[in-house]
């Protein structure tokens, strides 16, 4: 492996009740978080691919240990995220790079499908920022029912030479959604949008 | 006594591989369970609130048991534990004191028999609040390699009528542990002490 790792985190939540109003199933979400070391921190480099093909490692990694988190097998997750935190002496390019490029695809052999867009969000930050990864349907990135966000941290991360990643995958939407939009029901998948 | 209303659970695993030093051949690892219920005493001084230790059993032990599944089904690799409370606003730091007795219970149960005394620290809080909950040897609480903690709160948690409930598990030792002081191969496992 490439990915110099110093730590995997990851984070199930359930949501049993919402407003005082049973949640029956619970909805769930799950995400897991890899601190590595930026091969790039304190300089300028051009050529970005080490990171890219790290992003690739990570993208099957964690979504193999989010989706375990959640017990369910990789075709029944319904919405995911990524995001990236990258440490004082690294660039947002560099999120980008472990981002972008290449860690998409493992995602979605893990996931089976996954034609929509993986909505994602980058900063840079010290130890304990906080991420906000968002959610979308896998498949329709319009299902509104599964726009959503899961905050993560880790008290110890990003030091300033590490980048923090993070993938996000739920097998459900808003705990009590009801504001209309494209339900999951109606979705065709085809173009990852409806 | 009130009936234990859940909102929301969160299970976390941190699995760390190094801490600058060389890579651990077994990473060490350490979950939290955290469960946010509603503060049956919350707004008001109750004189008598005791009884809700026993109504807290039950979860304690599904929460125990939950951190060892997340740790490889196994209680024989759980090396250290710790537990922990937040009070939401309308609460009192009492309300988080009667985790004392069921969350002790619960860890000791599911691992069957640990003898030292279960390091624990609560606090009065907002959304979002973290809690650094203390972690020692599940045998020996003077084990020098095994003082660690972990951090945990959740950002949407607790609200001014909930307590936050935290239990902690850990596999070994810190990463890189080198300070001396007894070791987990010296206990002699009489007091809970060494």
């Amino acid at each position: 492996m490439k990915a110099k790792i110093r730590k995997i985190a990851t984070f199930l939540e359930e949501t049993r009740t919402e407003a005082g109003r049973q949640i029956d199933p619970p909805t769930r979400r799950a995400a897991a978080v890899a601190v590595i070391e930026n091969p790039y921190a304190g300089q300028y480099v051009e050529d970005l691919s080490e990171l890219m093909v790290i992003g690739e490692e990570l993208g099957e990694l964690l979504t193999q240990k989010a989706v375990a988190a959640l017990g369910i097998p990789g075709p029944s997750a319904e919405s995911y995220g990524k995001a990236a935190a990258v440490g004082e002496n690294g660039e947002l390019e560099h999120a980008a790079a472990v981002l972008h490029p290449k860690l998409g695809t493992p995602v979605r052999r893990v996931l089976g499908k996954g034609v929509a867009l993986i909505p994602s969000s980058k900063k840079r930050g010290g130890p304990g920022v906080a991420l906000d990864i968002p959610l979308g349907h896998k498949d329709a990135a319009f299902v509104r029912s599964h726009f959503d966000g899961m905050e993560v941290r880790i008290n110890d991360a990003p030091r300033a030479n590490e980048i923090m990643v993070a993938i996000a995958v739920t097998d459900s939407g808003r705990p009590l959604a009801r504001v209309g939009g494209l339900t999951k029901d109606q979705i065709k998948g085809e173009d990852g949008l409806r | 006594m009130p009936e234990v209303r859940i909102r929301k659970r969160v299970l976390s695993v941190e699995e760390i591989l190094h801490e600058g030093g060389p890579t651990a051949e077994k990473p060490l690892r350490r979950a939290a369970a955290l469960v946010v219920i509603h503060n049956p005493f919350a707004g008001r001084y109750v004189e008598k609130i005791e009884g809700f230790m026993d109504d807290l059993k039950p979860l304690g032990l599904e929460m125990a048991r939950s951190l060892i599944a997340a740790l490889g089904n196994d209680a024989k690799v759980v090396e250290g534990y710790g537990k922990g409370a937040i009070i939401g606003t309308a609460g009192e730091l009492e309300h988080g004191a009667l985790w004392h007795v069921p969350g002790g219970y619960a860890m000791r149960e599911a691992l069957g028999g640990a003898k030292a005394i279960v390091a624990s620290t609560k606090k009065v809080g907002g959304l979002g609040t973290r809690l650094d909950v203390p972690i020692t040897h599940i045998n020996a609480s003077y084990v020098r390699s095994h003082f660690d903690s972990m951090e945990v709160g959740m950002t949407d948690a607790p609200r001014a009528d909930e307590i936050l409930l935290a239990l902690v598990m850990t596999t070994g030792p810190r990463v890189h542990a080198r300070v001396g002081g007894l070791k987990a191969s010296e206990i002699k496992g009489e007091d809970g002490l060494r």
